[in-house]
């Protein structure tokens, strides 16, 4: 048994909250560069050029890259043989999120949903926690931004509508989605499971390296195709038309029920903001 | 890059086509979904709007706060959609243009065709140039909305493209 006191989750998130809101994923990064070097249409050329501009201003000036610095999603992979001690796990996240938008000045976005109160300090944070093997906390920390997570859908399929309807799915939502959630988006896909360990699949799968591919062939295939589909719409960088709609589709599966084939589709900006330590 | 400088006037306005980029220098106000939901409850009970919204200029954003000795935090526009409920009828108050960011619906389109307004788009996720771009910045109502209150920034060579033009054209 490995002995962790949570003020170290604690600072640990404060350190990840604070470098994610002014930063850019470098993979993210690298995909808008490709982007805007291939890009065909002026209007989109300058709003992808605006855009690498404004991730190092931000970077130098250490501000927010956009100023929705998001609802704060905390996912912690717990290893079995950790015994946690201190304060309670979900006090020392919600700790380590409220000091970090405090200092970072980063915008409070947290409301009840019926009085649109604002909390004020960007808690509670969402928290999802896993038990895995091992002695150790795997930490991701995605701030999330609620232009695109407002263009998410999920569909309950039916067995027969197949991989087609897989894909007709996720083309479908950044259709739909248009220049609204401030394209290129990046879009993470849940495949299976029950209506809520879909969506939060899909949720996962977008704190994946850009670039990256399902390590399952068949799973790969549907995400190239996607994409491939998803860059013929001709939306473009901030719906101005062009070359690139999304920087990838990046998809998780997971054993479902014989009637059924959920599918969530997570939508996400460019502006790909992800953490990842272990503690 | 076609320099405005803010107030319009309906010539300018007459002169923007879609498409066109341009770089703002001037006042604009900043309101998302709260406070246009108490804008227009004001007007539904035939009391005065907290600031004179002919030849305004609205900005549908929600600002970071500010750090010590800046003017304001990273301040990108929202997602337009949200707002295209109330826009006709500011519009028709003589609102003078709007900035954001994505399509509006047609009764919004057909609002700034009627009153020769504008709506440009901002570069969605460009928060930090956008609030380096701000010079100053001053919470006018509202200010229990904290970010979604309505703040008056004093903005320069704030980069922007017309989305919709005062004739119906159109950048989507």
């Amino acid at each position: 048994m490995r002995k962790i006191n949570t003020s170290l989750l604690e600072e640990k998130i404060y350190d990840m909250v604070l470098r994610a809101g002014v930063s850019i994923t470098p993979s993210c990064l690298d995909a808008m560069n490709f982007a805007c070097e291939i890009e065909g249409n002026e209007a989109a050329r300058f709003a992808l050029e605006t855009l690498i501009d404004n991730a190092h201003v931000a970077k130098t000036e250490n501000m927010p890259v956009c100023q929705d610095t998001g609802l704060a999603v905390v996912m912690l992979e717990i290893g079995q043989e950790v015994f946690l001690e201190g304060k309670p796990l979900k006090e020392a996240v919600n700790a380590g999120v409220r000091r970090a938008y405090a200092d970072g000045y980063f915008r409070k976005s947290v409301c009840d949903p019926l009085t649109r109160k604002n909390t004020g300090d960007n808690t509670p944070a969402v928290i999802h926690t896993e038990i895995i093997d091992g002695d150790k906390i795997n930490i991701t920390f995605l701030p999330k931004g609620f232009g695109s997570e407002n263009m998410s859908r999920l569909y309950m399929l039916k067995p027969a509508q197949g991989v087609e309807g897989i894909i007709g799915s996720i083309v479908e939502t950044v259709k739909l989605a248009g220049s609204r959630p401030c394209p290129p988006v990046c879009i993470g896909v849940g495949i299976g499971g029950s209506f809520d360990t879909c969506a939060y699949l899909a949720k996962k799968a977008l704190t994946r390296e850009i670039g990256t591919y399902n390590q399952r062939a068949d799973v790969a295939e549907i995400e190239r195709e996607a994409l491939r589909r998803i860059n013929g719409l001709n939306i473009g960088c901030q719906g101005f038309h062009g070359d690139t709609t999304a920087l990838s589709v990046a998809c998780e599966w997971a054993y479902t029920h014989i009637a059924g084939l959920p599918v969530a589709v997570n939508v996400q900006c460019h502006c790909v903001r992800c953490e990842k330590e272990v503690l | 890059m076609k320099k405005l400088t803010l107030p319009l006037t309906k010539e300018d306005v007459k002169e923007l086509r879609a498409g066109e980029s341009v770089s703002i220098t001037g006042v604009i106000l900043t309101a998302r979904d709260c406070a246009h939901k108490r804008l227009i409850t004001l007007l539904e009970e035939k009391k005065p709007l907290p600031f004179e919204i002919k030849d305004a200029v609205i900005y549908y954003a929600g600002p970071c706060p500010a750090k010590p000795d800046t003017a304001s935090g990273s301040c990108g526009p929202t997602t337009s959609a949200r707002m295209e409920s109330f826009a006709p009828a500011l519009l028709d108050l003589g609102l003078g243009a709007i900035i954001g960011k994505g399509e509006m619906n047609g009764e919004t389109r057909e609002a700034l065709k009627r009153n020769s307004a504008v709506y440009f788009a901002a570069i969605g996720g460009a928060g930090a140039l956008y609030g380096l771009s701000i010079k100053s910045s001053k919470c006018i109502a509202f200010d229990d909305l904290l970010s979604e209150a309505v703040y008056r920034l004093e903005v320069e060579d704030f980069p922007a493209i017309v989305a919709y033009d005062c004739y119906g054209g159109s950048i989507y």
